[in-house]
């Protein structure tokens, strides 16, 4: 049976997935400390170093199986008196290899696989000996999920990163994670692992953590980890060392516990992914699951490899898969982007203007570049407060001990102000950050041109101006580049980094230099209006307040989107860019194309009336001072046909982007929806979404993407 | 300022089990200076009573000090074993003698009432630092005929030794380490060597395992590597001599190339007795002496006369010896000397480097925590040495003190 099981995986392995990095499971055995007796060592091992971790394919999981057959054996002949597992150095392992997932084209092969990891990693807690893992490093998804048919758990203070991702790809832990962690932690525990955690971009639990959450039953230090973590084992077999684990309500607890992942993932997701959800009815129903309980574990494994399944063949984890790899991969090497040599150093930026923006901007340099950055403005002022918030923002990091009292200093020291741009004169890199107006900017760049040294960098950080224009009268125009931020700096990772006509490779590359240190993603774009977020996310708006403009309430046109689980409703978005700038760029957008982009007289309105928002604070009612200042008519839309066409408009949008080539491609689109405006995973950004709804094809004429790309292949 | 000499004690020592160097050794794949953070580790969790930011230095021996051995290994391993960033380490060299010397120069340091409490120890892990790894001799040594050019091979010095008293055998070596052999397995077997052990989680890479024939993943070194159980002396006869055709020295009568680290805490009498820490050994003199390095084999002699004469003992006055066995006939050199037999059981009685190996610079500590269980064991004995030869023509020996000594002889 385990002979057919084993060679199943190594030939279907084989057949569907030639490329995976195979783990041994490699076997010693070692005399414990103490006395205690004989244990075999697992160690899972793909035999390259941290940089690439250890992961579960099918051939993987095959010689797991096979060493642990070896180890049944062994503790059956009384050889030995323990088991444990751990990893290669840093690792313990990261579980399920994502490219095994996203090559799968038959429910089958997902079937096969869910069983083969509950039916491998049961061989442990089949064992009659006591099993241990040892968590010596990081363990994600399948990793952290072996580890729980164990017995008894150590983990160790360094490790870096715990989780259970899969409900942020768009998966349920479905080797057993769903089952076997609330019965060993607790629903609500569990709950905060593979629901909140997950959902929270992906958070991930360091060593201390994993202990208090009481994954493991006891935190060891790093410098001896693997001895100590032997030496408390013997320590259980001799029964020197008692484990407590807490008593679990599987009552009203249980369901406090699944129904607060409820109201996370409605929060996070709204409905619209589906993996939350099934992961929470698995753990719902894992209350059955006590341990000994080996039907009800076993209608719990059931029920994991079910969803796993249904999610793995529906298109939101793929769509998923593709935005994990969008982020992953295609960030760190932006399409498009010039030679990395070209880029020259920067040892010194200038910042012009003092307000939020550049106070955010300078921070930000400071903390990652950690060059001198000089703050320019037209009165003292300005300067002070901008300073001050530098300042505030640098004695936060030390409060929180995110940096000591040196480097606090030395950050302080970096920063300084000036009423003229004579501390530009040694710059080599000056981004402005000034009201958005051509003239002004245009003003700002001429004069900067007088002061800096050839070879520095003039960087605008407009929204929807033309960066091309913004250089025209210059007479180096070739050092101008955009470098477009998204607001909170700190936490949007995105950079729009804009090539205008004549901007050199030099520049572009020194643009991408520092975008690099600053630790954001860069989308290389064309000099277009509204380069790409703003430009999608108008064109959707202007689609949502033309429907309340004709005549649709509020309160149902902003409703319209939610299917789609976006971070925010389009009106909540418009309360956060406030309904000047997006005035602003609606009216720069309706210069450049008339006939698809317009500005809403009611937007108009609120904008002279100088309200923030349409919604009283922290409320979905509409501000009565802002329902007696609309002004609409008589054609009321429902919620679907609002969604219709603003999906539409979409989509439309975005195929002209990409014919007019302002960025390289779809993917890139898409990368900036997640990184910009933080669209989610499970829409791929957006295209995988309009490709997937039908969209894309009834309003735009085809797909953006093959399918298969971000979509079950067919 | 007036002041008073205080007494140093040796608290505890601890150290690795021992591996042979190379690519089929148990440490093949493990760093040195994580030896010995482990070794520091396990003292501070046997000895709770001592308060790590009183550890006023540490001092860690190595011969070679590069890469995983050098950049000032004992303030590097101080940090790495997570003692606090107040306590300070450094380097020390004087090659075999090392961590003996890190234990006489900390200890004279808590005589002067400079130290309280400090770590002493070595290491050297012989596969990844071969002897003579980037050594640059200087011409001279040749040009002036300064050193016969044996004396830098540590075997031939050996051969030399058994030049200069032919009554010294190829036969009664083999003897001592048949001797050697049996007294370590039997100590096994009493449990007496395990106490001071730390188990060391050892690694083997596949691509190791492939190279070797071993089993990959990682393990526990829970015993010296080196012993040889079920040596006979015809098997000892039928050893190569690879120093010299017909010679006397073989890879069966001396210690051989080996990986290991050791660790020692030594305080002030004062101070451990307030601390509540164990006070196992007192140290009562000790003293280093130059030969010639052709034959440095002979060193302890000299050091022990040296050591003798500054306390007015006399050899008659020491009940347990500790000798460094890293070569049978140096061993025999000393006991010849003193007019002791060569199954003299004070002598090493619980088997020696021929036994367990000689990492360099560790070796020190080892036959330290070797004669404080002795000295736990009988408390009729008063007086202990520990000594050993050097490289380039020395010998260090040191005096201790058994606290247990109850004034009665044994029966």
């Amino acid at each position: 049976m385990t002979g057919t099981l084993i060679e199943q995986l190594r030939a279907s392995g084989e057949a569907t997935f030639p490329d995976e990095v195979v783990t041994q499971g490699q076997v010693r055995h070692l005399d414990l400390p103490g006395g205690a007796g004989r244990l075999a060592l697992l160690t899972l091992d793909n035999g390259f170093d941290h940089t690439k971790p250890t992961t579960f394919g099918p051939r993987s999981l095959a010689n797991i199986a096979e060493a642990l057959d070896g180890i049944a054996a062994d503790a059956a002949a009384g050889k030995i008196k323990a088991v444990a597992v751990t990893g290669k150095p840093f690792i313990f392992a990261v579980g399920a290899d994502l490219k095994a997932v996203g090559s799968a084209r038959e429910r089958g092969q997902i079937e096969e696989i869910g069983r083969a990891g509950h039916e491998v990693f049961s061989k442990l807690s089949d064992l009659h000996v006591p099993t241990f893992a040892f968590y010596n490093g990081a363990a994600m998804g399948g990793g952290l999920e072996i580890g729980l048919y164990c017995d008894y758990r150590t983990v160790s203070s360094a490790l870096p990163a715990m989780s259970l991702p899969e409900c942020f790809l768009g998966l349920v832990p479905g080797w057993g994670g769903c089952t076997l962690l609330p019965n060993l932690i607790g629903p609500e525990n569990a709950v905060t692992v593979i629901i909140e955690n997950a959902l929270n971009t992906n958070r991930q639990l360091r060593g201390p953590q994993v202990r208090k959450l009481g994954i493991a039953d006891v935190l060891l230090e790093p410098a001896d980890f693997l001895e100590q973590s032997l030496a408390w084992a013997g320590r259980v077999l001799k029964g020197e060392e008692t484990v407590e684990r807490p008593e679990i309500d599987r009552g009203a607890g249980w369901d406090a516990a699944v129904a607060r992942g409820r109201s996370i993932a409605d929060a996070k997701v709204g409905g619209a992914a589906p993996a939350p959800y099934r992961a929470l009815e698995i753990i719902d129903a894992a209350r059955a699951a006590v341990p000994g309980d080996a039907a009800a574990r076993q209608a719990g494994f059931d029920a994991e490899t079910a969803a796993l399944a249904d999610l793995v063949m529906g298109d939101e984890l793929r769509a998923g898969l593709y935005a994990f790899d969008l982020v992953q991969k295609r960030a760190k090497r932006p399409a498009g982007a010039p030679d990395k040599n070209l880029a020259r150093p920067v040892g010194k930026v200038g910042i012009v203007g003092a307000g939020l923006m550049a106070s955010q901007l300078a921070m930000l340099f400071i903390r990652r570049l950690q060059v001198p950055v000089v703050l320019t403005d037209v009165d003292q002022e300005r300067i002070d407060k901008g300073i001050g918030y530098v300042h505030a923002e640098i004695d936060k990091l030390l409060g929180k001990g995110r940096i000591n009292s040196d480097t606090a200093q030395r950050f302080k020291a970096l920063v300084t102000g000036s009423l003229d741009k004579s501390g530009f004169a040694d710059a080599d890199f000056v981004i402005e950050a000034v009201f958005e107006e051509m003239g002004v900017k245009r003003r700002v760049f001429a004069e900067l041109e007088g002061i800096v040294p050839e070879s520095c960098v003039l960087a605008t950080n407009t929204s929807s101006l033309s960066v091309t224009d913004m250089a025209a009268e210059l007479a180096h125009p070739e050092r101008v580049v955009g470098f477009h931020f998204f607001n909170p700096v700190a936490i949007l990772p995105l950079l729009e980094i804009v090539r205008a006509e004549r901007t050199d490779d030099a520049t572009l590359a020194t643009a991408f230099a520092v975008s690099k240190k600053l630790k954001k993603t860069s989308v290389l774009v064309k000099d277009a209006p509204a380069f790409v977020v703003n430009r999608v996310l108008t064109r959707f708006l202007g689609e949502v307040l033309r429907a309340v403009d004709e005549g649709t309430p509020v309160d149902v046109a902003d409703r319209a989107l939610a299917p789609l689980g976006l971070p925010m409703s389009p009106i909540d978005l418009l309360g956060l860019v406030g309904p000047a700038v997006a005035h602003h760029v609606a009216g720069t957008l309706a210069e450049a194309f008339p006939e698809r982009f317009a500005t809403s007289d009611n937007l108009g309105r609120l904008v002279e009336a100088g309200k923030k928002a349409f919604y009283l604070p922290f409320t979905h009612d509409v501000d009565p001072e802002v329902a007696a200042l609309l002004k609409v008519g008589d054609t009321v839309l429902t919620e679907e046909q609002v969604r219709e066409r603003a999906l539409a408009a979409v989509a439309e949008e975005i195929r002209l982007m990409l014919d007019e080539g302002v960025v390289a491609a779809a993917q890139d689109i898409d990368l900036c929806m997640i990184t910009g405006a933080g669209w989610p995973f499970h829409l791929g950004g957006i295209t995988p979404y309009l490709d997937r709804s039908g969209v894309a094809e009834r309003a735009a004429g085809k797909r953006f993407l093959a399918p298969g790309v971000a979509s079950v292949p067919v | 300022m007036p002041r008073t000499v205080k007494d140093a004690v040796f608290v505890d020592g601890v150290r690795t089990p021992f591996g042979k160097a190379g690519p089929k050794g148990i440490y093949h794949e493990t760093r040195a200076d994580d030896l010995v953070i482990k070794c520091i580790r396990e003292l501070l969790r046997r000895n709770p009573g001592l308060p790590p930011e009183r550890i006023d230095d540490v001092a860690i021996a190595a011969t070679t000090q590069i890469g995983d051995q050098g950049l000032t290994i004992g303030r590097t391993a101080a940090l790495l074993a997570g003692l606090p960033k107040t306590v300070p380490g450094y380097a020390i060299d004087r090659m075999c003698a090392g961590a003996l010397t890190a234990v006489t120069t900390s200890a004279s340091g808590i005589a002067v009432g400079a130290y309280d409490a400090v770590v002493a120890g070595g290491v050297e892990h012989m596969g990844r630092h071969p002897m003579g790894e980037a050594v640059d001799p200087n011409p001279r040594f040749v040009s002036e005929k300064l050193v016969d050019e044996s004396a830098l091979f540590m075997g031939m010095t050996a051969e030399n030794l058994h030049d200069r008293f032919p009554s010294l055998t190829k036969a009664r070596a083999d003897e001592f380490a048949l001797r050697s052999q049996e007294r370590a397995a039997k100590a096994y077997t009493d449990g007496i060597i395990q106490q001071d052990l730390v188990p060391i989680a050892i690694r083997r890479t596949a691509e190791s395992a492939a190279a070797t024939g071993l089993p990959a993943g990682y393990g526990l070194a829970t015993a010296d590597e080196p012993m040889r159980p079920g040596t006979t002396l015809e098997g000892l006869a039928a050893l190569k001599t690879p120093f010299r055709p017909h010679g006397r020295i073989t890879a069966g009568n001396s210690a051989g190339l080996n990986d290991g680290a050791t660790a020692s805490v030594l305080a002030s009498e004062d101070f451990a007795r307030e601390h509540g820490l164990p006070v196992r050994m007192r140290l009562v003199q000790f003293a280093f002496a130059g030969v010639e390095p052709e034959v440095m084999g002979y060193g302890p002699v000299p050091a022990t006369e040296k050591a003798l004469a500054k306390t007015g003992l006399t050899i008659d006055d020491i009940g347990a010896f500790e000798v460094n066995e890293a070569f049978a006939v140096q061993v025999l050199a000393f006991t010849e000397h003193f007019g002791l037999k060569d199954d003299d059981d004070r002598v090493d009685p619980y088997g020696g480097a021929i036994a367990f190996g000689h990492p360099l610079a560790s070796s020190g500590v080892r036959l330290m925590t070797q004669l404080a269980r002795r000295f736990e064991q009988r408390p009729d004995i008063r007086y202990g040495i520990t000594t050993m030869c050097v490289g380039f023509g020395m010998g260090a020996t040191v005096i201790w003190e058994n606290p247990h000594f109850d004034g009665k002889k044994e029966a």
